[in-house]
């Protein structure tokens, strides 16, 4: 057992295994992701790279191994009480609250870290302090002017960038992107990618990106999944030399 | 003994009608995710059908067209109605399909009146088969029982024998799937609706006249149709067919049941009256609460097994 | 808040209670006995309905069992009351709903934990259970549910803060409507509420609510409960007005009206389920009146706009609004005449043919004579018959053209305003 503190790594992933029914998804991952790190997971379609995710953020249980936070068992929690513990995350298909607007998808994201449990006493209008945190959210996120639109209505990037700030929001230390700029153009690309170094400052970042010029240019160390097993991690030089990942990886690599 | 071989025979007989109900629901909720609250509804048509048909035309033919007519009806339904409210969302089709329980049950009292119809047992079925420590058992359960268990035969024939079978049964857990593949699920999901559709017109065919015929049978079967479905648990046809049995017994043998909690604990020297509420309930004899046992039966298994008996999905 | 968002409610506050005067009968000093109590009516399905909306429309749970808490509300308040007139609760009549509204919320507690730990589908067959459970159970024991009979009380206990004796219908009225617009304030201040958004919010992603931090079950549960207090003060209102409860006050009948008021008035908008309570308590009291076979027009309506608009009729008028406030309103002014000839006649001959059917089978066996529309009809001659029936067919398929007509228009106006907006 690691011990829980400033020098446990932030994901501990120890030889995880995960099937559905017969089929083995997840082949024995062991991976530390230590605190700070800008850690991208990569890999071929099918590798298991989203499911990975899924284990780690409570949404599906593991078939044998363990996962720790920040040295604490997290594998046995459901989903919100990992991220009561510093974990969030964003998903391969944009999730938001089509209903509400920008503003108060933003808001709901700070409730919880702002105390507001579930009270029915508090009248949000009047939250002078958490209504100004959002403010200042949708200025980071850049989406001032589409305040009051619902989020339904807001373009697909324009959605995206509204659910990295969803995600950050929180103030979790621990950040999960889903192929965050799936589908984006090449501007909205370069834009996101700001955005999420900006907003993830100081926080550990892991990414499942199929995109290289976005995990070269953001990542610290890279791991790369296939069929289910880590076939190689490191910094982004030694993942580019080796001949594994070559192999594995056939003219994936575009830059 | 007489009563408890009755109440098991007439039990069995209970049971297999509620299984042919709720087995059609179970198909409908499985494959499309979609609750059809007018099933009991779609019943109640399958029996006035058959009534219409055996007095104008004979009992025998009743049993082909009415189930025919309810299986149209449920094609219409899906085609026009159920696809159409399905992009508006979830809630959205059960809505829809509470809506029909209205519309159908008052154009029912609308046609054919508030009065029970004389809907009776054909001629050629009305004897004792045979008797059984004293007890007659009639030819028309026998009937009643064969033709359930040829239907869920003919079912478990479909699904795992036929083609279509096996599309339907991809469709069941894997419909985007199946679709990729090439099957067209919207014509496999109409086909479903009004097959399941098709299952309760037969069970009103011969439950109309083993029941009452009157407008107000969807009313009482419906809910203990869906206390049947929850207990077996969402998505299992076996769950469906054990549930069904169970909650078959349990209210047969309720009935004949009398007496209650109190009287179990006397022995105990608990002395109780029925002075108040839980005196009260306590000291009802069980036959006269026989009504609740299924639904108290559904709330404890959904306290401690929500899955149901053999629940496949989660709910 | 601002003065815009309030004034609306204090003018239709201010309508309800000026409105029994305007059918007083100055001559003999006494207000319109049928107004008065329809009114009452309307403000109880009001906290029904509005209470159901916290489940439907903000939580997006369709439950089935409303009417459960509303009932129980109802008879633990004629308990209240006797015990009160005996002396043994000393609580004045105009605190009753609280206590109704307690009542509610300790049986919505007790089911709701049980029934929020599913989802949609489940839950709904669950609250179906619960309703017919609580409904078999009043009529079957005596203690507290009076059986068959029900319960019943007499309000006058004298007992009050005002010092009223609630004699009157119109007393009881503005009891009532004062409790109807606390109840509505409250319930419009809970969904300005962390509770009341992340209900929204659960509504619309169950699983992203889970990744900020929030249970959705508790957020269920708890919304649960207090839709479940809100329909108790109803139900204490109801056993303050008629004094009696029987077992049709749980009863799944009651319940699916708490749903079609909501959903027909619009569950997607706080007021909608005023607008379904105010229009479902004038059907049934009109229209029961006229037809054996409202529940027929009601159950089409509420089919037609569960597939066409979901929005309910508020969500309809809604959709207006960035055309009204484009000021281009009046272009729809013609395509809505084109509609309404095919439109009635297609109604017209809809009604007809349920009426005549309908007068088949019950109003003959009854000995009335049919009326529709003000003249006398044969049932018997074929007249009638293919009168209605060219009505609806023709004019069936007449509107199906205009509506076509209508949607381009519609499409029109609105896709300029989008380019508008840019």
């Amino acid at each position: 057992m690691t011990p829980a503190g400033p020098d446990a790594p932030a994901i501990r992933l120890a030889d995880v295994h995960k099937s559905f029914g017969a089929t083995a998804i997840i082949r024995g991952v062991s991976l530390d992701i230590l605190r700070g790190e800008r850690h991208a997971i990569i890999g071929p379609n099918g590798a298991g790279k989203t499911t990975l995710f899924n284990l780690i953020s409570g949404r599906f249980p593991i078939t044998a191994g363990s996962i720790e936070l920040g040295g604490q068992r997290i594998d046995t929690l459901p989903p919100h009480r990992i991220n009561r513990l510093g974990l969030s995350r964003s998903f391969q298909i944009t999730s938001i609250f089509p209903r509400l607007s920008v503003f108060e998808n933003l808001r709901c994201a700070l409730l919880w870290s702002r105390d507001y449990r579930y009270s029915f006493w508090h009248l949000l209008p009047r939250q002078r302090a958490l209504n100004a945190a959002t403010e200042v959210l949708l200025e980071e996120v850049n989406l001032a002017a589409r305040r009051d639109t619902p989020a339904g209505l807001l373009s697909y990037a324009e959605q995206r960038e509204l659910e990295i700030g969803m995600t950050v929001a929180g103030g979790a230390s621990v950040i999960l992107l889903d192929e965050p700029t799936a589908g984006m153009s090449h501007s909205e690309t370069e834009y996101a990618v700001a955005l999420i170094r900006r907003m993830t400052q100081g926080r550990t970042l892991v990414m499942v990106e199929h995109d290289m010029k976005v995990v070269f240019n953001l990542a610290d160390t890279i791991s790369v999944v296939v069929y289910g097993q880590v076939i190689a991690s490191g910094p982004p030089a030694e993942i580019r030399a080796s001949r594994a990942v070559q192999e594995a990886y056939l003219g994936a690599l575009d830059q | 003994m007489q009563v408890v071989v009755g109440s098991l025979l007439n039990g069995l007989v209970y049971g297999m009608l509620l299984f042919m109900l709720a087995s059609g629901l179970t198909l409908i909720f499985s494959m499309m995710g979609v609750l059809n609250f007018a099933h009991a509804s779609i019943y109640m048509l399958g029996a006035y059908f058959a009534f219409e048909t055996s007095r104008w035309i004979g009992f025998w033919p009743a049993l082909v067209v009415a189930p025919a007519l309810c299986g149209l009806l449920g094609a219409a339904i899906e085609v026009w109605g159920l696809r159409r409210v399905h992009q508006n969302g979830h809630i959205a089709e059960l809505l829809f399909t509470f809506g029909l329980v209205f519309i159908i049950g008052r154009s029912v009292q609308m046609a054919w009146g508030m009065l029970p119809e004389p809907y009776r047992v054909p001629a050629l079925l009305d004897f004792p088969l045979f008797t059984l420590y004293g007890l007659q058992f009639p030819a028309y359960r026998a009937f009643m029982l064969l033709i359930s268990a040829g239907m869920l035969g003919a079912i478990w024939l479909l699904l795992k024998r036929t083609r279509i079978g096996l599309v339907i049964q991809a469709a069941l857990t894997h419909p985007g799937m199946a679709a990729a593949l090439g099957h067209n699920v919207p014509l496999v999901f109409t086909i479903v609706f009004s097959g399941g559709c098709l299952l309760a017109g037969l069970a009103g065919v011969i439950g109309g006249n083993y029941q009452s015929t009157e407008p107000g049978m969807a009313d009482s079967m419906g809910p203990i149709v869906f206390v049947v479905v929850v207990f077996g648990g969402l998505g299992s046809l076996a769950g469906c067919f054990v549930a069904s049995l169970i909650m078959g017994m349990v209210s047969t043998f309720a009935v004949v049941i009398d007496t209650s909690i109190a009287d179990l604990l006397r022995p105990l020297g608990v002395a109780l009256h029925g002075d108040d509420l839980l005196g009260e309930i306590l000291t009802v004899p069980v036959a006269r609460i026989g009504p609740l046992l299924p639904l108290l039966m559904m709330v404890l298994i959904l306290l401690f097994r929500p899955r149901g008996l053999m629940g496949t999905r989660d709910t | 808040m601002t003065r815009r968002d309030w004034l609306p409610w204090l003018l239709l506050a201010a309508a309800a209670a000026l409105l029994p005067w305007l059918f007083y009968d100055w001559g003999h000093h006494r207000h319109d006995g049928f107004v008065v109590s329809m009114l009452s009516q309307m403000g109880m399905m009001t906290i029904l309905a509005l209470s159901y909306n916290m489940l439907l429309g903000q939580a997006g749970l369709f439950s089935l069992c409303h009417a459960t808490f509303f009932g129980f509300g109802g008879y633990a308040t004629v308990h209240f009351i006797n015990a009160a007139a005996d002396d043994t609760l000393p609580v004045p009549m105009e605190l009753m709903p609280v206590l109704a509204g307690l009542a509610g919320l300790a049986l919505a507690i007790v089911f709701g934990a049980m029934a929020t730990k599913q989802r949609a589908t489940a839950f709904a067959m669950i609250t179906l259970g619960i309703g017919e459970l609580v409904a078999t159970a009043a009529l079957m024991f005596h203690h507290f549910f009076g059986g068959e009979g029900g319960v019943t009380t007499n309000r006058m206990i004298d007992r009050s803060l005002f010092g009223l004796s609630y004699a009157s219908g119109i007393q009881v009225y503005y009891l009532i409507l004062a409790w109807t617009l606390i109840a509505a304030v409250l319930m419009r201040l809970q969904t300005m509420t962390p509770l009341g958004r992340m209900a929204n919010a659960c509504r619309d992603n169950f699983e992203r609510a889970q990744f900020m931090g929030y249970d959705p079950r508790i957020v269920r549960f708890l919304q649960f409960s207090l839709a479940g207090f809100f329909a108790g003060i109803g139900g204490g209102l109801y056993a303050i007005t008629y004094e009696i409860v029987t077992f049709d006050a749980v009863a799944s009948p009651l319940s699916a009206n708490a749903l079609l008021m909501a959903y027909i008035g619009g569950n997607m908008v706080f007021a909608g389920p005023v607008l379904g309570a105010v229009l479902i308590t004038l059907l049934q009291s009109g229209v029961s009146l006229m037809s054996n076979s409202w529940l027929i027009y009601v159950g089409v309506l509420f089919i037609a706009m569960v597939t066409f608009a979901p929005g309910g009729l508020a969500g309809l008028i809604m959709a207006h609004g960035p055309i009204f406030r484009a000021g281009r309103l009046p272009r729809l002014f013609v395509p809505y005449l084109r509609l309404l000839p095919p439109g009635i006649a297609a109604i017209g001959g809809f009604v007809g043919l349920v009426e005549l059917i309908s007068f088949l089978t019950i109003g003959e066996a009854q000995g009335r004579h049919l009326v529709l529309f003000g003249s006398p009809v044969d049932v018997a001659s074929a007249t009638p018959w293919t009168i209605a029936a060219a009505m609806l067919l023709l004019g069936g398929a007449w509107l199906r053209h205009e509506s076509r007509v209508f949607a381009r228009v519609w499409q029109s106006l609105t896709s300029d305003l989008i380019e508008a907006r840019g």
